[in-house]
């Protein structure tokens, strides 16, 4: 069987997650590995949250936040910008390809958009392999190199 | 009060008035040609003389500056007077023998052909016939004294200081105005396009802004009134009987506390210059739907007439649908009110004007109550309809030199045909497009906007006119193209929403709320400064921070960044995250 990413998604409720519904309701086909959890805002993303996510045995982590100046919390969108591009850094030295977490901006009227990016981020991940983080910890002997989250 | 007597007649004049006022109260006509109300009389003309006998002295002088006396009587159509005024006016006549005031002054005073032969005749119809009044408005009204007289005696004539454009002048066309002879004459450069409702003609500096607007009040536009420029004119203070103008009033920014607000802030229409095929800008006689309707109002620069540039009746008019609408290289979306916005011109044009008129349509969409019919009805006064995107508007030229004949090209899609229709007028249908600084605004007040760049709404079909953000409402066409029925419902409906929570007298907050638990809380005052709207502080006391409920709006942000995990989002907390990532990914 052809293996089939999880994805897990962090959608703001004011942008991406409308956007994302908007897509629903236009009858837009995208891939049902997009798996989602709506927050307030792509600020209230925590970067343990993404850790874990990838500790449970998520491919991919996909976060959606409102354009830059449109953050309905004003700038909630650059926070978490901040945090992802620090966390992909991390993410590295946890042997995680960066390209498995992403950030895009998609605003409530993009439902096309939010079909492209999902279909188009699934292929990534399809293309990249299951990561089987646990797994891949687990094997290591030494359990220093373990990473409590 | 003075007594006196004019021409037999007994008049009662205030003292110091002129004779030529107090003949003008008797209704005797005296002929001037450098005289007006505007200035002091000047006297240069000599028009004007009368003949006051005072007792037994009698002498001639210029009603224009001569004021009445007690008793004095005035004879204004003697034998010496009428000899004086023909002399003067043959003299005038032999000078200037084609200038229409100078002609018709002569008609009227019975001088048909002077008996002198001028040495400095200038035989162009708008010769300047040095009677002043444009040096005279300029010192006394404008206050510019931008004008002058250089030379004496037949050398005489009005220059500007030195022959070269002056600083002072503000071109407020004053001048011209007074112009008798048309010598003086304002050029209108590049004012097309600039406002709409600049683009059928200049107006003046006051003006009442919109006709069916209440109040409906005229406003200065102080950019262009004289009066605001060099500290003269103030005609309009001089003409208004109740004193109503007031030049001391300034702009203001008056802040009010509101709870709601409903957003109502309209369209622009689509620039069609930048559709370079329909001529618009360039061509005269093609107009935007927005002066044509200028165009129509009996209160616009036309009285209602529907007109051509050159001022006459247009024999055929076109009108061209979907101008920047409909269209993947301008506004992809239907701006909806056009069809039928096209279908009243034709009605109106119909019932005003013998023209044959022309529909070039790509859909006709007549959607709503009554308006099919209304279609019909258009079809059945002879409207021409023709089923098909026009190309291009073009002149006619005639060797070399421009007509005023427009030709459309277009594809009639039904017949399969390329056409030409000749036409005396087109009349384009712009899109309706967002507002210019929709954007500013939509970031003022944190709500989003739709592809097409309106604002959106909270949901398509089930909350058409709230927004994501809270007390926010939107109606009419910021929040997409709709004609006047749908935009007095939304608007109503949006009222009543607002009022829904006036009257309730409370507002129901989302619990959704961050929470700081006291006994993590370290002090570290990093969410301090990450909160968008400053609901977190510091108390110093117990060297914590503070969630403030009533300017929380729960966005999360502190939740995320708090190093001590002190903070929990209330509805979103880091175990309910936790416990949603493990439900996702059990499979």
């Amino acid at each position: 069987m052809e293996f089939e990413p999880r994805i897990v998604a962090f959608f703001c409720n004011w942008c991406t997650y409308t956007g994302a519904d908007l897509a629903g309701v236009s009858r837009l086909k995208s891939p049902a590995n997009i798996r989602v959890i709506r927050t307030m805002c792509s600020g209230r993303v925590d970067p343990s949250f993404i850790l874990k996510a990838f500790d449970l045995g998520a491919d991919g982590v996909l976060i959606g936040g409102c354009h830059p100046g449109d953050c309905h919390y004003t700038e909630g969108n650059y926070k978490a910008l901040r945090r992802i591009h620090l966390l992909k850094k991390m993410l590295q030295s946890f042997g995680i390809d960066e390209k498995r977490l992403r950030l895009e901006w998609i605003s409530a009227s993009e439902g096309d958009v939010y079909q492209h990016v999902a279909t188009e981020f699934t292929q990534s991940i399809r293309s990249l392999g299951p990561l089987n983080w646990k797994q891949r910890v687990e094997k290591r002997s030494t359990s220093e190199h373990a990473v409590a989250v | 009060m003075v007594t006196l007597k004019i021409d037999d007649k007994e008049v009662q004049v205030a003292e110091e008035t002129s004779i030529l006022k107090a003949a003008e109260k008797a209704g005797i006509w005296i002929p001037t040609m450098c005289y007006s109300d505007l200035f002091e009389p000047y006297g240069v003309c000599r028009l004007c003389s009368v003949e006051v006998i005072r007792g037994k002295r009698s002498r001639i002088v210029t009603a224009c500056n001569y004021p009445v006396r007690e008793g004095i009587t005035v004879q204004t159509n003697s034998p010496k007077v009428q000899w004086i005024r023909k002399l003067l006016m043959e003299l005038t006549l032999s000078r200037w023998p084609n200038v229409k005031v100078v002609k018709d002054m002569a008609a009227r005073l019975g001088v048909e052909k002077p008996r002198i032969e001028s040495l400095e005749k200038d035989e162009a119809e708008n010769a300047c016939i040095l009677c002043g009044m444009c040096v005279n408005v300029c010192r006394e009204v404008v206050k510019a004294s931008v004008l002058g007289f250089e030379s004496r005696g037949i050398k005489r004539k009005v220059v500007l200081p030195f022959g070269v454009q002056s600083d002072t002048c503000i071109v407020c066309g004053a001048c011209a105005l007074v112009c008798s002879t048309g010598h003086i004459k304002m050029v209108l450069e590049d004012y097309k396009g600039k406002k709409p409702e600049f683009t059928l003609g200049p107006k003046t500096s006051i003006y009442v802004p919109t006709m069916q607007g209440i109040p409906r009040v005229p406003v200065i536009d102080a950019e262009s009134c004289i009066h605001f420029k060099t500290g003269g004119c103030e005609a309009c203070a001089k003409v208004c009987e109740p004193n109503a103008i007031n030049y001391e009033m300034k702009d203001e920014i008056e802040e009010i506390e509101v709870g709601q607000i409903l957003l109502t802030t309209g369209y622009d229409i689509f620039d069609a210059s930048k559709m370079t095929q329909f001529g618009y800008g360039r061509l005269d006689n093609v107009y935007s739907s927005l002066e044509f309707e200028m165009m129509l109002s009996s209160m616009g620069p036309t009285g209602g007439k529907v007109l051509t540039k050159d001022g006459k009746e247009p024999r055929s008019i076109g009108i061209v649908h979907c101008v920047g609408s409909r269209d993947t290289n301008h506004n992809p979306y239907c701006s909806r009110v056009c069809c039928m916005y096209a279908l009243k011109f034709a009605h109106l044009v119909s019932d005003r004007t013998d023209a044959e008129i022309y529909q070039f349509y790509i859909d006709m969409r007549a959607f709503g109550k009554g308006y099919e019919e209304f279609y019909v009805r258009i079809l059945d006064e002879g409207v021409k309809v023709i089923r098909g995107k026009v190309a291009e508007v073009s002149e006619v030229t005639s060797s070399g030199e421009n007509t005023n004949q427009l030709i459309v090209r277009c594809e009639d899609t039904l017949a399969g045909k390329i056409l030409e229709v000749p036409f005396d007028m087109v009349i384009l249908c712009n899109a309706i497009e967002p507002r210019k600084d929709a954007d500013a605004i939509r970031r003022l007040f944190s709500i989003s906007k739709s592809p097409d760049g309106f604002f959106l709404e909270r949901h398509p079909k089930l909350d058409p006119t709230s927004t994501m953000s809270d007390g926010i409402y939107i109606a009419g066409c910021a929040q997409g193209p709709k004609d006047i029925p749908d935009t007095v419902a939304q608007a109503g409906s949006a009222a009543a929403r607002i009022l829904s929570y006036i009257s309730k007298g409370e507002v129901e907050i989302d619990p959704v709320r961050a929470w700081i638990d006291e006994k993590y809380c370290a002090g570290c005052r990093i969410c301090n400064n990450l909160c968008p709207y400053t609901a977190i502080d510091f108390i110093d006391e117990k060297k914590i921070s503070q969630v403030n409920d009533v300017l929380c709006k729960g966005c999360g942000t502190c939740v995320a960044a708090c190093p001590a995990s002190a903070i929990t989002g209330k509805g979103f907390s880091d175990a309910q995250i936790y416990a949603e990532l493990e439900g996702l990914l059990e499979i």
